[in-house]
């Protein structure tokens, strides 16, 4: 290991570690209102938009990242439509995340016992307020260790940026290695740089699944 | 216009090229799942036990591959073993080892929890038959583990499928560097091809990928205990 080369090129790690970041928080932000948004209208099953969500899901979970982003960075500029790199970045994240997300929310809507439900109706609540008081509470607390994954899910599909030529951890540890081959530091950046982005969230994510299971109630 | 970019795929051996990329990605996930399979299946019985000195590497070794992102598990492994132990590996070999290993951990992972959740009277039942450890496993365990492992064993493939993309950042002549070549020797011709080559391999691998999740989702329904 080569200390002095590792100080030298941290600067570019420490870039390249706050584009994750940033890519990564704007992508997991937007594919929780999708995933949100198409979860809501499953379970309500609202006229022809579930259908269409229901295509979007399908389409969104069986293709990888990686050609959806060389679809939108290198096939939609052929057709008139220009994207810059991390328009596409945050776009690809949101349209795979946001299929996740929306399972998930389902899940968890779904799981809110039958009972539950009726017992809100017998109370006289009006819809809106069944969602607001009885379904989305329980929901929440369903889904939060589900949504984690998810967040910690997206984390790592950053790393596919890389091929869209983003310059984020995975691009930058390629392009140091090309210039100064030395691979086993490059490396070793690299792992460090996303253990110190996921370890700390996943512990994190331990600590808020025994801090909400206030909901579960019954089971 | 868009026409010109969506006759390629119909000239020459075009198409047949697409797709010989494809069955050569195929084939990588194709052995990669059944060592995954197998081993799976071995490491996730012996993480049954209740020992903690035999169950942390296990779980160490589960972690790593959960945290840290597959791509990077691709790089690490094709340029650290050549560099430092002086070892030639191809492309396909590195990619053959991070995915067994990775679907190993995934797949023990999904085992052990199959085999956990099944009813305790289940283990004590077959003790007092005076069935062995090994007759216990045949007989009792695995056969109702397997029905409930099933499912998300199929989610994994599909997850493996999927994931195979990536390989093509380390080189692997897969269908996207096929694609890539195609685009490069069509690009000044037709500037549309890269639209539509990229709009194929992404329906290629949506038609891989969706039905054996409708599969998945299907036997989760009908074998829902």
């Amino acid at each position: 290991m080569d200390w002095h080369y590792i100080i030298e090129v941290l600067p570019f790690y420490k870039t390249a570690l706050w584009l994750t970041i940033k890519l990564a928080a704007i992508g997991i932000f937007f594919a929780t209102m999708v995933g949100f948004i198409c979860s809501t209208i499953q379970y309500f099953k609202v006229k022809i938009l579930s259908k269409i969500v229901q295509v979007y899901l399908e389409i969104a979970r069986n293709t990888p990242l990686l050609i959806q982003l060389f679809f939108l960075y290198f096939g939609l500029p052929k057709v008139g439509v220009m994207l810059s790199g991390e328009m596409c970045a945050i776009i690809g994240l949101t349209f795979l995340g946001g299929s996740y997300m929306a399972e998930t929310f389902r899940a968890g809507m779904e799981a809110v016992s039958k009972s539950q439900v009726e017992s809100g109706k017998a109370l006289g609540l009006s819809s809106f307020q069944l969602v607001r008081y009885v379904i989305f509470p329980q929901a929440f607390s369903y889904s939060v260790p589900a949504y984690g994954a998810n967040c910690i899910f997206l984390i790592k599909e950053t790393s596919v940026f890389s091929g869209i030529a983003i310059l984020e951890l995975t691009n930058t540890t390629k392009n140091l290695m090309g210039i100064y081959y030395k691979t086993n530091e490059a490396l070793f950046m690299l792992v460090v740089g996303y253990l110190m982005i996921l370890l700390p969230f996943s512990l994190f994510l331990m600590w808020l699944e025994r801090r909400v299971r206030y909901a579960e109630f019954g089971r | 216009m868009l026409n010109s970019g969506v006759n390629v795929l119909f000239e020459g051996i075009n198409f047949l090229r697409l797709l010989e990329g494809l069955f050569h990605t195929l084939r990588i996930a194709l052995i990669a799942i059944v060592i995954s399979i197998v081993m799976g299946i071995i490491i996730g019985m012996i993480r049954t036990t209740k020992n903690k000195v035999v169950q942390f590497p296990f779980k160490l070794y589960l972690e790593l591959f959960r945290i840290i992102p597959i791509l990077v598990w691709l790089f690490v492994i094709y340029y650290i073993i050549p560099v430092n132990f002086n070892v030639e590996l191809s492309a396909d070999v590195v990619a053959l080892i991070v995915f067994s290993l990775w679907g190993t951990a995934e797949l023990s992972d999904i085992v052990r929890g199959a085999i956990i959740s099944l009813p305790k009277h289940q283990v004590e039942s077959s003790l007092a038959l005076g069935l062995s450890k090994f007759q216990m496993y045949r007989y009792v365990l695995l056969p109702q583990a397997a029905k409930r492992s099933i499912p998300p064993m199929i989610n994994l493939i599909t997850r493996m499928i999927k994931t195979t993309a990536l390989l093509t950042m380390i080189g692997v002549v897969e269908v996207i560097k096929v694609g890539q070549q195609i685009i490069q020797f069509y690009n000044s011709e037709y500037p549309t091809v890269a639209f539509w080559i990229y709009g194929i391999i992404f329906f290629f691998y949506f038609c891989i990928c969706f039905p054996l999740s409708w599969i998945s989702r299907k036997l989760e329904q009908k074998w829902a205990t």
